[in-house]
């Protein structure tokens, strides 16, 4: 298989024909070379494509199993198209668990703590990124490092001082550990950097003040990557388990995380309402990826850069 | 103007400039300074101590490293944290590199190819705990189908067997994480320059030496960052693990972090799981500190 990265036809293509051409006996193997070339790539394309179809597989064995009867779900052979489709399914889990709930609490905290991280962590981006201060590269280190800490190393102290705030099966209690993070300061201020020193240093003449700069001009400049931060803050809150799971005892404060996790427990023969309930779960995620999809992946690759 | 007069004046905007600085910086740390930074320091200092949700910290020095060093739960915990590592680092790595190398190509499609190794890893982990526990279970499973179908007479049992439950998990995380990687890796390649392949190829690379002699040293700082989030990641591996298994059967998945929600959170022995905490953080940095040193010296 070619493991090139190069775009191959556009570059060599046109390039190689005018300085082969000098012989006319050579059209028999370039030609041969040429058909090698449009193979190779078909069968690049095809395994490619069923490579895809294999990762994406459990979706559809989850999709299709969502509108099946409970017994049609695990049989040998597999089922590809159900003997009986049961859409109901899709109404019945609603009243089997209170999903209605838990999908709010989960957009409450996801849309709460989003905007708490994007907010705050802009504005100290810009302190770090374009404001000068004894003691800022130390701070911003300290900010770097704790992003290498595993959270599970530092949870039970967390957890001691939410306890003793009574804080402890709140959603005060997430949003709090949640929205300050120091990711979304790193990721911003990596994106800040690449804004030059001469455009805020143009408004600074202009009589704007340093609040005013971010507000109206590093703001602005800097959607992709806010949308980018927003993105993976909503994704990782909609799907965080372990903080729900440490700090969400109560059932009405349940995500839809915790709810499908306890649903599953409860009723692990019911395999048909659990693939509903997981398709429930993913469809909402899957709006915003889709819709968001290319902010996503620049918020990822920004915060691979050094 | 009298020189002490400019000096103060600098003076003044300096402090000015120092509380502008602050000021922006302050909304996010007074949260990070309470809930991150304090939390981080708390755990160096409990470790030294006795404190359950009951009784006052008192300083033990060594005492619950002592106890930890004699706890069969935490070797087995490490141990298994450690397999976790050994599994989803080299074939989280290869997979998103290769998956990467392919889908940098101008090929029909390739948004859609891209998008669709890439969403597994945005789906909620519950939902692909829970369908990979279906796929996966041992006797009706799709994977077990399919293993007998191509000649496997006796499939593993996956997480009902304590020999296959590591790699059941290890399995669902590469196929939940490698398109994350993946993104990264499509970053790293995109900064190489087209023109050092063009002029390896006038000079007669084929395909797998300008894979060797341009992509791989060009990725090197982007592997180097991959590799350390992935062992930060492997490291504090929850989630999957008791979602799927919750630790068992026997403890057979049960991880570091999983040992330090049961001794501090469920059981509230805030030292001795501090202790605990302070053997996984030290474990991350010595793996980052040496991948460190490795990239400096490849570097030079």
């Amino acid at each position: 298989m070619n493991t090139s990265v190069l775009p191959e036809d556009s570059t060599t293509g046109g390039a190689a024909r005018p300085l082969g051409g000098d012989g006319a006996g050579r059209s028999g193997p370039a030609a041969r070379r040429r058909a090698v070339r449009l193979l190779g790539r078909v069968l690049l394309h095809a395994a490619l494509i069923a490579l895809a179809a294999a990762i994406l597989v459990p979706f559809a064995w989850m999709l299709v199993s969502s509108v099946k009867r409970d017994s049609d779900v695990l049989t040998v052979p597999i089922q590809w198209i159900p003997e009986e489709f049961r859409w109901d399914n899709f109404t019945h889990i609603w009243t089997r668990i209170p999903l209605l709930t838990y999908l709010g609490n989960s957009l409450f905290l996801s849309v709460t703590i989003t905007g708490l991280q994007v907010l705050t962590g802009s504005f100290a981006a810009y302190g770090f990124a374009k404001t000068r201060f004894p003691g800022r590269d130390a701070l911003f280190l300290a900010y770097v490092s704790t992003i290498a800490v595993p959270w599970q190393a530092y949870m039970v102290p967390q957890y001691i001082i939410m306890e003793r705030l009574g804080l402890v099966n709140t959603r005060l209690s997430l949003i709090l550990l949640q929205a300050f993070g120091a990711f979304g300061v790193f990721l911003m201020r990596q994106y800040y950097l690449t804004i030059p020193d001469e455009i805020s240093e143009a408004a600074r003449l202009d009589g704007l003040s340093e609040y005013g700069i971010w507000a109206r001009i590093v703001l602005p400049l800097s959607k992709p990557a806010l949308a980018g931060l927003a993105l993976l803050t909503f994704v990782n809150t909609w799907n965080d388990y372990m903080g729900p799971f440490i700090y969400l005892t109560d059932n009405e404060l349940w995500t839809v995380q915790l709810g499908l996790r306890q649903f599953v427990g409860v009723y692990d023969s019911q395999y048909a309402m659990i693939m509903t309930g997981s398709v429930v779960s993913v469809l909402p995620i899957l709006v915003v990826f889709l819709a968001g999809q290319r902010y996503f992946v620049q918020g990822i690759a920004t915060s691979g850069m050094k | 103007m009298s020189p002490e007069s400019g000096a103060t004046a600098l003076k003044r905007r300096q402090r000015r400039t120092t509380l502008v600085g602050w000021s922006f910086i302050l909304p996010n740390f007074l949260g990070f300074a309470a809930l991150t930074l304090i939390p981080v320091l708390a755990t160096l200092l409990l470790a030294f101590t006795d404190w359950n949700s009951y009784s006052t910290p008192q300083w033990v020095g060594l005492e619950n490293f002592r106890r930890m060093l004699d706890s069969d739960t935490f070797w087995v915990a490490l141990s298994n944290t450690g397999w976790y590592a050994v599994g989803h680092i080299p074939l989280t790595l290869a997979a998103s590199l290769g998956l990467a190398v392919l889908l940098n190509q101008k090929l029909r499609g390739v948004g859609f190819l891209r998008t669709a190794f890439f969403f597994p890893y945005v789906t909620s982990l519950v939902a692909v705990a829970v369908v990979w526990n279906m796929l996966l279970s041992p006797d009706l499973g799709p994977v077990n189908q399919l293993l007998k179908a191509v000649g496997v007479g006796h499939p593993p049992g996956w997480t009902t067997s304590t020999d296959w439950a590591m790699p059941a998990v290890v399995i669902t995380s590469v196929w939940r994480d490698m398109g994350y990687y993946m993104v990264l890796y499509l970053a790293g390649l995109q900064a190489i320059p087209a023109e050092l392949y063009e002029a390896a190829r006038v000079d007669g690379a084929g395909p797998w030496q300008r894979f060797r002699h341009i992509t791989v040293p060009a990725l090197r700082p982007t592997t180097f960052f991959v590799l350390v989030m992935l062992t930060i990641s492997s490291f504090k591996v929850f989630d999957l693990v008791q979602i799927m298994t919750e630790g068992g059967p026997g403890r057979s998945t049960l991880v570091l972090s999983q040992v330090i929600f049961r001794e501090g959170i469920k059981q509230g022995r805030f030292g001795y799981s501090s202790a605990i905490s302070l053997v996984l953080f030290v474990i991350v940095l010595t793996i980052t500190v040496v991948q460190f040193r490795f990239q400096r010296r490849n570097e030079r």
